[in-house]
C-alpha cells in the first residue's frame, strides 16, 4: 500500500514530526524521498498520538525541509535480509551493504528488534573458550555463550586485546565446529575499524566475518540500530545455521551517548548524568541476546568493548553494563604505564560463569582453588603496597616483602605476555603454581589441603 | 470479547485512549489485534492511559482495546509449584511450546494446567459452616507441599453438597455453599486474586523465630526472623544473586518464591537446572518441589517487570494462608524501581531524586509490609519473609533505592566490593551490616541452640570491631610494632574471618551448616582466644604462639569436621589444651 505524505510538520535534530498520518504503526520504518528522489533516507516511528507521528531519522536531517520531503510508511519494522552470504561482507550501521558487492540475495527478512529468549529454552553455558591469555583463562575464564565485556579507557589497548582473543580463541576440545565473527562498530574511529579488518584478514578469517560499521562521522541515530542489526545476524547464524558466533561490539559508550542525545532531543526526563531512565532496559535488550538455546547447536558469545569515561567504573555506562553482563574484564592504566600487556586489572575483573566451566573434566581440578588463591594473594599485595607507600618498603615485615616480590613477578610474567603469545591452559596453571612458591606455604589458605599436597611444586628452595 | 475503546497514542509501553471510557482504574485490558495484555493506570475525562505488558511494536492508532472488567489477577490453584512464570503468571514452558526459543507477543496461555486431574480429598461435610480461609479439600501438589483448597476470603455459608474424594481438574466444582442470602455458590479449586491487593489475615505476630539459612554470617551475626524483611545491597559482582541462591537452597522455609526481576536470563536457567537436581536436605525431594520461579528477565517488557513483584507476593500470600512459611527472594528490587522510573518518565510525572518518582518510598514500603508472621483467617499460622536484593548505582549506598529500602527493612546485609575483590565470600561486611531481630530472637537461640549462643555471637562481633580499629593503626605503622595482646586480637580475627565468616558455597560440607556446628565453631575459636590470652599474660610473645599450626587447623574445621560428625570437636578442644601446654613447656 503506497500512501505517501507530502511535507513535514517539524524538524528538530534527528526527530521529525508528521501530522495527518493514518494507518501507521508504532516502531514502523518509513522511507523519505527528498527533492523528488534525489536523496533517500530511512526513519523509524517512535511515538504516535492520533494522527501525529514522531519519526527518528537514521541519517542526518540536513537538506530536508518542511516541503521537499515525501514520506512513505513501509508497513513493517526494520528488517534485514539474511543468508549465509552475509559472511565476508561489510555493511553500514543499518545493514545496507557498503562493500560494493550488491545486495544480499535472500527472501528471509528478519525484524532487527529481536524477541526476548525464553529462559526455559536457554541452556546454561558450561564450555570454556581458551583464549591463550593467562589472565583471562586462569582468572576470568570466557565461556561459550557468555557476555563478557572489556571495560577500558581511552588509549588503552582494548582493540589489541579483542583482536588477540579473536585470533587465539579455540574451544577446549579443538572440535571442528563452524565458527564466525560478527563485528559491530558504533561510532569508532576509521583507524580502529581498519585495524580490525586487517587483523581478520591477516589471521585468515575474513570470509567468516560479517562487519557492521558505523564510524565516528556516521549519523548518530544509525548507531542505535547497529548492535541490533548485528545481533539479528548473529542469532540467525547461531540458532538457525548452527554456528558458534563471537560478537564484538565496540564502542558501547558511543551507543549510550547516542541514546542520550536522542533522548534529550525528545525532551525526556533524564536520570543519572543525563542518560535516560531506560538505559538499563535498553542495554539489556542488547546484552541479553547472547547464549545457548536448546535444540540448536550454535551459540552467541558477546565481547562488548566500552571505554569508561574518565576511567570511572561507577559511571552509568560501565555500571549498568556490569549489572547485565556475566562479568567483566577491566583494563588498568597503571599496568599499562608499566608496559604490561594485556593490562588487565584482575581484582575488579570477574567471570560469573567461570565456576561451572572449569575444574575437573573441563580444565584441571586445581583451577578454582588456584584462581582463588591468586586473587586473594594479589589483594594482599595491594595492602602491602599501600603500607609500603606510608612506612617505606624497608620497614615492612618479611611476609609483606614476600608479597611485594610476588606481586611484581605476577604482574610481569603472569598478567604480562606477548601479543602473539598463545599459552595453553596447563602452561598457565603451572605458571600460577610457580609464582605461589614465592609465598610461604602457610599463606596459601584458599586451597583445599589435598589439592595443595598434589599440586604444590616440590622442587623449590 | 467486546471492544471497549479504540487506541489513540503509543509511546513505548504506554498507550493512550482519547475521550471518556468506562474502563476502571487498574483494569486489565487487551490491546490491539494481537491481544497484548495491559493495565489501566490513569483516567481523566479526556484521556485513559494504559501500560502494556508486552512489546508494543506494530500497534496502530484506531486498534481495538478490550476491557475485561477486573484488575490484573493471579490464578490460584494446584500446579503453581515447580513451575516457572513470567511477570504476569504465564507459564514460560507453555509459551515455549507455542512460540519456540523466543517469547512472541500476544500469546494467550492458561496460567495453570486446566486438564490435569488432581487426587483430591474433601475435608468438609454437608452442613458445615465455612468462611473465608476454611480448607475444603486437600491435594498433594508436590511430594513436599500439601495444597489446601480454601474458601476465598469474603465468602461464607453452609455446605449444601460435596463431591466424593477422587480425581478432579482445577475447574471441577467440589463444594456447593448456601450463602447468607440463600443463594447457592459453587466452589472449585481455582480462585482469582488481584495482585495489588494484600490477602487478608486475622492478626500479625511479633518476630520470634529465625529463618535458618545455614549461612554462618547470616544465622549467627545478622539473623532474620520468619516473617521478617532483609535487603542485600551490593555493586555488581559482589554476590547478591549467589547469596539469594544459597538462601533459596538451604533455608528452612517451606516454600521459596524466587522472583528474577529484570536480571539475567542465564541466572534463571541456572536456578531451574540446579534446583531440579539438588535435593532438599529436610525432605529428600528435589528443591524445585518447593520452589516457584518468576522470571521477568532484563530484556523482557518493562511493565511486566513492575508487575512481577506483586505476582510473586500474591502467590506467597496464598500459600501463607495454607499455613506455610514462605520466603520470597526478589532479585533485584532496584530493577523494579527502575521500571517504576521508566513508566513514570513516560507518563511525564514530576521526578524526585535521580529521576525516580516521588512515590518510590511508598511503593517500597507497601512491598516490604506485605511480609509478616501472621495468624491466617482459618486460624493456622504462616509467614512471608522477604529478602530483596538491591543493585545500587555505582555501588553507592546513598542512592535513593538503597536509602528508602533501609527505612523499611529490619535486616541489612551490605555486600562489600573489597571483600569480593579478595574473593572473600559471602562478601557481607560485618561492620556495615545489621539485624534488628537480634533482640527478638535471643530467647529462641538461647533455648533452642545453646544458652551461650548470643553471648558467643556478641564476643565474636566485639573481636571483629576491635580488629577494624586496630587495622587503622596497622595501616599507618605496620603490625610489627603492636603489643602482643593486640597481635593476638588480629590473629583471632583472622581465624574468625577465614574459618568462620568465609563460607564456600561449592563445598559439600560447607555450603550449609547447622546451627549446632556454628555454635561449636564459635565456642572453639573463643576457647582458643582465651587460652592464647592466658599465654600472652604469662609473657609469651605472639611469635612463639604462631609457630604452632593450631590457628590454621582451626580455620580448616569448616572443611575437616563433617556436619554429621560434630563429636570430632572434642579432639580440637584437646588440641588447644595441648598447644597451651606445649608452648609453656617449650618456652618456660
Amino acid at each position: 500500500m503506497a500512501i505517501e505524505y507530502l511535507g513535514l510538520s517539524e524538524i528538530n535534530g534527528p526527530l521529525i514530526a508528521l501530522d495527518g498520518v493514518r494507518d501507521a504503526a508504532y516502531d514502523e520504518i518509513v522511507e523519505f524521498s527528498i527533492d523528488h528522489g534525489k536523496d533517500h533516507k530511512l526513519g523509524r516511528i517512535i511515538e504516535i498520538s492520533g494522527e501525529r507521528a514522531v519519526i527518528q531519522v537514521f541519517e542526518k536531517t540536513d537538506n530536508m525541509s518542511l516541503d521537499n520531503t515525501h514520506t512513505r510508511p513501509t508497513g513493517h519494522p526494520l528488517e534485514i535480509p539474511l543468508s549465509l552470504e552475509i559472511l565476508g561482507r561489510t555493511f553500514n550501521g543499518i545493514g545496507q551493504p557498503i562493500d560494493g558487492m550488491g545486495p544480499v540475495a535472500s527472501d528471509d527478512f528478519r525484524d532487527v528488534n529481536g524477541l526476548p529468549l525464553n529462559p526455559v529454552q536457554r541452556e546454561y553455558p558450561r564450555n570454556y573458550i581458551r583464549t591463550g591469555i593467562s589472565a583471562i583463562d586462569a582468572l576470568t575464564t570466557l565461556i561459550r555463550g557468555q557476555k563478557l565485556p572489556i571495560f577500558s579507557g581511552n588509549g588503552l589497548p582494548h582493540d589489541k586485546l579483542a583482536a588477540q582473543i579473536v585470533r587465539q580463541a579455540s574451544l577446549a576440545d579443538d572440535s571442528q565446529e563452524e565458527f564466525a565473527i560478527v563485528f559491530a562498530a558504533m561510532g569508532v574511529k576509521y583507524d580502529v575499524a581498519e585495524y580490525f579488518r586487517r587483523t581478520f584478514e591477516e589471521s585468515g578469517v575474513s570470509d567468516h566475518v560479517c562487519m557492521f560499521l558505523n564510524l565516528a562521522n556516521d549519523p548518530v541515530v544509525e548507531r542505535l540500530i547497529t548492535p541490533k542489526v548485528a545481533l539479528t545476524a548473529a542469532e540467525y547464524l547461531a540458532f538457525e545455521k548452527d554456528m558458534h558466533i563471537l560478537v564484538i561490539l565496540t564502542d558501547m559508550t558511543s551507543y549510550a551517548e547516542a541514546l542520550r542525545e536522542v533522548s534529550s532531543s525528545k525532551g525526556e526526563i533524564p536520570s543519572r548524568k543525563g542518560y535516560p531512565g531506560y538505559l538499563y532496559s535498553d542495554l539489556a535488550t542488547i546484552y541479553e541476546r547472547a547464549g545457548i538455546v536448546k535444540n540448536a547447536k550454535g551459540s552467541v558469545t558477546q565481547i562488548p568493548i566500552l571505554t569508561m569515561p574518565n576511567d570511572d567504573i561507577t559511571h552509568p555506562i560501565p555500571d549498568l553494563t556490569g549489572y547485565i553482563t556475566e562479568g567483566q574484564i577491566v583494563l588498568d592504566r597503571t599496568l599499562f604505564g608499566q608496559s604490561i600487556y594485556p593490562p588487565i586489572s584482575i581484582l575488579p575483573s570477574l567471570s560469573r560463569l567461570m565456576k561451572d566451566g572449569i575444574g575437573e573434566g573441563y580444565t584441571r581440578k586445581d583451577h578454582q582453588g588456584l584462581a582463588n588463591q591468586l586473587f586473594s594473594a594479589y589483594a594482599k599485595v595491594q595492602d602491602a603496597r599501600a603500607l609500603a607507600s606510608v612506612i617505606g618498603e624497608d620497614e615492612l615485615s618479611a611476609n609483606d616483602k614476600k608479597y611485594l616480590s610476588f606481586g611484581k613477578a605476577f604482574e610481569e610474567s603472569f598478567i604480562g605476555q606477548g601479543e602473539e603469545e598463545n599459552r595453553s591452559i596447563i602452561e598457565t596453571l603451572e605458571l600460577g603454581w610457580k609464582l605461589l612458591t614465592l609465598l610461604p606455604r602457610e599463606e596459601l589458605d584458599r586451597i583445599d589441603t589435598k589439592i595443595l599436597e598434589e599440586f604444590y611444586p616440590v622442587t623449590n628452595h | 470479547m467486546e471492544q471497549t475503546a479504540i487506541l489513540y497514542g503509543i509511546n513505548g509501553p504506554v498507550c493512550t485512549i482519547k475521550g471518556r471510557t468506562s474502563l476502571r482504574m487498574g483494569e486489565m485490558v487487551y490491546v490491539g489485534k494481537d491481544y497484548l495484555v495491559g493495565e489501566v493506570i490513569r483516567l481523566t475525562s479526556n484521556e485513559t492511559t494504559i501500560q502494556v505488558y508486552e512489546e508494543t511494536s506494530g500497534l496502530r492508532p484506531k486498534d481495538p482495546v478490550y476491557g475485561t472488567g477486573s484488575g490484573i489477577f493471579v490464578t490460584l490453584a494446584p500446579g503453581i509449584i515447580n513451575n516457572i512464570f513470567d511477570g504476569i503468571e504465564r507459564p514460560l514452558s507453555s509459551i515455549a511450546k507455542d512460540s519456540g526459543i523466543f517469547i512472541k507477543r500476544g500469546i494467550s496461555v492458561d496460567s495453570l494446567d486446566q486438564k490435569k486431574k488432581w487426587d483430591t480429598h474433601i475435608t468438609v461435610q454437608v452442613g458445615d459452616k465455612v468462611f473465608g480461609g476454611t480448607v475444603i479439600a486437600t491435594v498433594q501438589e508436590t511430594p513436599a507441599i500439601l495444597h489446601k483448597v480454601m474458601v476465598p476470603p469474603g465468602i461464607s455459608g453452609k455446605v449444601l453438597s460435596v463431591v466424593p474424594d477422587g480425581a478432579y481438574t482445577i475447574h471441577n466444582p467440589l463444594v456447593i455453599l448456601e450463602l447468607a442470602d440463600g443463594s447457592p455458590k459453587e466452589l472449585s479449586m481455582t480462585q482469582h486474586w488481584p495482585i495489588r491487593t494484600p490477602r487478608p489475615y486475622l492478626k500479625r505476630y511479633a518476630a520470634s523465630r529465625p529463618l535458618i539459612t545455614g549461612q554462618r554470617i547470616l544465622d549467627t551475626l545478622f539473623p532474620i526472623a520468619k516473617g521478617g524483611t532483609a535487603a542485600i545491597p551490593g555493586g555488581f559482582g559482589t554476590g547478591k544473586t549467589m547469596t539469594q541462591h544459597q538462601i533459596a537452597k538451604w533455608s528452612d522455609a517451606d516454600l521459596i518464591i524466587y522472583i528474577g526481576c529484570g536480571e539475567r536470563g542465564n541466572e534463571m536457567t541456572q536456578v531451574l537446572e540446579e534446583f531440579s537436581e539438588l535435593v532438599d536436605p529436610k525432605t529428600g525431594n528435589p528443591l524445585m518441589d518447593r520452589t516457584i520461579l518468576i522470571a521477568n528477565t532484563s530484556n523482557m517488557p518493562v511493565a511486566a517487570r513492575e508487575a512481577s513483584i506483586y505476582t510473586g507476593l500474591s502467590l506467597a500470600e496464598y500459600y501463607r494462608d495454607m499455613g506455610y512459611h514462605v520466603a520470597i527472594m526478589a532479585d533485584s528490587t532496584s530493577r523494579w524501581a527502575e521500571a517504576l522510573r521508566e513508566l513514570s518518565g513516560r507518563l511525564e510525572e514530576m521526578p524526585a531524586e535521580e529521576g525516580f518518582p516521588a512515590y518510590l518510598a511508598s511503593r517500597l514500603s507497601g512491598f516490604y509490609e506485605r511480609a509478616g508472621y501472621v495468624q491466617n483467617l482459618n486460624g493456622s499460622d504462616g509467614s512471608i519473609t522477604i529478602i530483596g536484593a538491591v543493585s545500587p548505582q555505582g555501588g553507592d549506598f546513598s542512592e535513593p533505592v538503597t536509602q528508602n529500602t533501609k527505612r523499611f527493612v529490619r535486616c541489612f546485609w551490605g555486600l562489600d566490593k573489597s571483600l569480593a575483590y579478595a574473593r572473600h565470600y559471602p562478601a557481607i561486611h560485618w561492620l556495615s551490616s545489621y539485624s534488628e531481630y537480634i533482640g527478638d530472637l535471643t530467647d529462641w537461640y538461647n533455648s533452642h541452640v545453646g544458652p551461650n549462643f548470643i553471648q558467643c555471637r556478641n564476643r565474636i562481633i566485639g573481636i571483629l570491631n576491635q580488629e577494624s580499629s586496630l587495622m587503622e593503626i596497622v595501616k599507618l605503622i605496620g603490625s610489627d610494632v603492636l603489643p602482643d595482646d593486640q597481635k593476638l586480637t588480629l590473629e583471632i580475627a583472622r581465624v574468625i574471618r577465614l574459618g568462620f565468616l568465609q563460607q564456600n558455597a561449592f563445598h559439600v560440607e560447607d555450603t550449609c551448616v547447622p546451627l549446632e556446628k556454628q555454635l561449636k565453631m564459635m565456642e572453639l575459636i573463643l576457647y582458643l582466644y582465651d587460652q592464647c590470652k592466658d599465654l600472652i599474660d604469662m609473657g609469651m610473645p605472639m611469635s612463639y604462639l604462631k609457630q604452632e599450626s593450631i590457628f590454621d587447623d582451626i580455620i580448616a574445621i569448616k572443611y575437616d569436621v563433617p556436619n554429621a560428625k560434630l563429636s570430632l570437636f572434642r579432639k580440637y578442644w584437646h588440641q588447644v589444651d595441648h598447644f597451651h601446654d606445649e608452648v609453656i613447656a617449650k618456652n618456660a
